[in-house]
């Protein structure tokens, strides 16, 4: 077996001080390795969500240790977290949220803005990621001009255009109906079967964790259960 | 880091143009600021350069000695001795720094030509006067040195005079009346235009010195000496040597008081100076403060929009926009808003100056640097007043702005 891609060994999380402390995440420690496609799932008030902006370098532990490609993420700086963020993670939201009154285009192009990319290849860069979700020829209109399941492809083209290691999707399909939330675990499991990416998805649809090859389940900020249905074939 | 700058440059001008009416209202204060900054130092250097002018045509740095003390004259006791051609004379030899010194013997009367006539000033003085006062010919010439020597009934008329008896008639050559006196006209005097204090200047009769003080004053009198200083002198040394030889002259005791003055254009000239640079000053002052309001009104839209951006950030933050790059994208939008302010305060204040300068009859002078500077602290004010609102932007945590409504 290859080095796991994410190592977390006795993540918690306490929000909060004294009698008003809550503690979100008691103790978790859990290997991903590079590949994977994993389902955190879970009542809410699990932890999943704080386990998620962990995992995606947003927020740090309370305590333990998190290893991401052999970098601490619980020692590094808010800009180290940022660029680690802007190398290896995309995001895709609940809400999508993508720039109001901005193009397709552009908001795909928005992570190699930061990447400090030249204009014409953030362009092509960015027409291919929409090629890859199927919005090619809805590239100028803006999300106010686009349904719902088309808005959360954008987002998809926007996470996925740096060729990220790894994406995190938080209730990716949340806001859509049971047609275009099929549409949307399809486009995933193709990027993680064709593309390798790692993908971390936070969902309480059995329906949609039945598209990943590994469930998480959390309960009461503690691992309840770990179920493995595909295996990751090794290279 | 320059790229990053050009791109922060773009968007900065897309988010302004998207909410046009907002920004504009936004940079109000400023453009008002600019405006009325700019106008006022325009128009305040416009009224400077008007006054230096009207006082170079007095001619400058030139000391006049009246018989006297102070403008009071005499103050009570005995009237005062005047000063006669000889006084004139010790200067002109005795005193170094001096370039040009001529009487002035002061009277007025009636003239009269055919049925029209015209009351007026009439001064007996030698070329000299008229070149130390700046004064030019416009037709005819100046008294020949025979004229001046004899005291010859002519006369050169300023163009008051020549309006008011003439007409458009060519006045040289011709006679007029002055009291019982004939005196042929051969000169006029190039108008000076109005000037500031009491009186017209272009109402006047020159004539030598002489042909005044023989056939109108009946003495020997001069009423008035002036002097016009060499600039490579200073002033007030020659002032203090005109002094001493007055008081010789005039046998006035150590401890006794001066029975004459001097008085010095230049004072004039510099007290005006330093009241129209004070009045400038003010009104500018008064103006940076709107500057000020202004950047104030700048900082409060920007901390709207911040609010209403949050998700906006929130994104930007995720997909790993570092915590500098937030704030150099609110700088800059800021930075830019106010500029563009500033670039309107301007063309406002441009407009303004060239349209008020000719009502209030001053110059309009456009200064590169008040605009430069006008400029450069708006764009200051855009830094000031946008690094609170876009610190705080920076400062934002992602995930809370992620889930902000």
């Amino acid at each position: 077996m290859t080095a796991p891609l994410i190592s977390l060994q006795g993540i918690t999380k306490t929000f909060g001080e004294g009698l008003a402390a809550f503690q979100a995440l008691r103790g978790i420690d859990l290997d991903i390795q590079p590949g994977d496609f994993v389902a955190i799932m879970g009542p809410s008030g699990s932890g999943k969500s704080t386990m998620m902006n962990i995992l995606g370098c947003l927020d740090v532990p309370t305590s333990g240790t998190y290893l991401f490609k052999g970098h601490h993420v619980e020692q590094l700086t808010r800009d180290e977290r940022a660029l680690l963020r802007r190398r290896y993670l995309g995001f895709v939201f609940q809400g999508y949220n993508l720039l109001a009154r901005t193009s397709a285009l552009e908001n795909v192009e928005l992570p190699l803005l930061y990447r400090g990319e030249a204009k014409k290849v953030r362009q092509q860069a960015a027409l291919a990621a929409l090629r890859k979700v199927g919005l090619e020829d809805r590239a100028h209109h803006t999300p106010a001009e686009l349904s719902g399941g088309q808005q959360q492809r954008v987002a998809i083209a926007r996470a996925i255009v740096t060729e990220p290691e790894v994406l995190l999707a938080d209730e990716p399909t949340g806001n859509l109906d049971t047609e275009r939330s099929r549409e949307i675990m399809q486009l995933l499991e193709r990027f993680n079967r064709d593309a390798g990416i790692t993908i971390l998805m936070v969902t309480h649809e059995a329906d949609m964790a039945a598209f990943a090859r590994t469930t998480v389940k959390f309960r009461d900020g503690m691992i309840e259960s770990m179920q493995i249905h595909k295996r990751l074939v090794d290279a | 880091m320059i790229a990053m700058l050009i791109i922060t440059l773009g968007l900065a001008m897309r988010e302004i143009r998207r909410h046009l009416m907002r920004s504009f209202l936004t940079v109000l204060g400023i453009i008002i600021g600019v405006g009325s900054v700019v106008t006022m130092v325009t128009l305040g250097n416009g009224t400077t350069a008007a006054v230096q002018q009207q006082i170079s045509s007095l001619g400058a740095n030139i000391l006049q000695i009246r018989p006297g003390q102070g403008f009071g004259r005499g103050g009570g006791g005995a009237q005062p001795q005047p000063f006669d051609a000889d006084d004139v004379a010790a200067i002109r030899q005795q005193v170094a720094g001096v370039v040009r010194v001529a009487p002035q013997v002061q009277s007025s009367g009636l003239a009269v030509r055919n049925a029209a006539n015209w009351s007026t000033s009439i001064y007996g003085t030698t070329n000299d006067y008229l070149k130390a006062q700046s004064w030019s010919i416009d037709v005819g010439r100046v008294f020949t040195p025979q004229e001046e020597q004899a005291g010859k009934t002519v006369c050169l008329i300023g163009s008051t005079i020549l309006r008011n008896l003439f007409r458009a008639e060519s006045p040289v050559g011709q006679r007029i009346r002055i009291r019982d006196l004939s005196c042929e006209v051969i000169g006029t005097l190039k108008s000076r235009g109005s000037s500031f204090g009491p009186g017209d200047q272009d109402d006047v009769i020159i004539m030598p010195v002489k042909a005044v003080q023989r056939r109108i004053t009946g003495n020997q009198k001069v009423s008035m000496i002036l002097v016009s200083v060499d600039p490579a002198y200073n002033s007030d040394a020659v002032q203090a040597s005109i002094k001493s030889l007055l008081r010789e002259r005039r046998r006035l005791g150590p401890g006794k008081a001066d029975d004459f003055n001097i008085f010095d254009t230049r004072q004039i000239s510099e007290t005006l100076q330093n009241t129209t640079k004070t009045l400038t000053a003010l009104l500018g002052a008064v103006a940076a403060v709107s500057l000020l309001v202004g950047g104030i009104g700048i900082m409060n839209i920007m901390l709207v929009s911040i609010t209403e951006r949050t998700r906006e950030i929130g994104i930007r933050l995720a997909i790993g926009a570092l915590g500098r790059e937030v704030l150099l994208q609110f700088l800059v939008e800021a930075v830019v808003l106010a500029s563009l302010g500033g670039v309107l305060g301007l063309a406002i204040a441009l407009g303004a100056s060239a349209l008020l300068s000719p009502m209030l009859q001053i110059p309009f002078l456009f200064n590169p640097t008040i605009n430069a500077v006008a400029f450069l602290f708006s764009a200051g004010i855009g830094i000031l007043f946008g690094y609170f609102p876009a610190r705080r932007a920076a400062r934002l945590n992602p995930i809370d702005a992620l889930r902000h409504e």
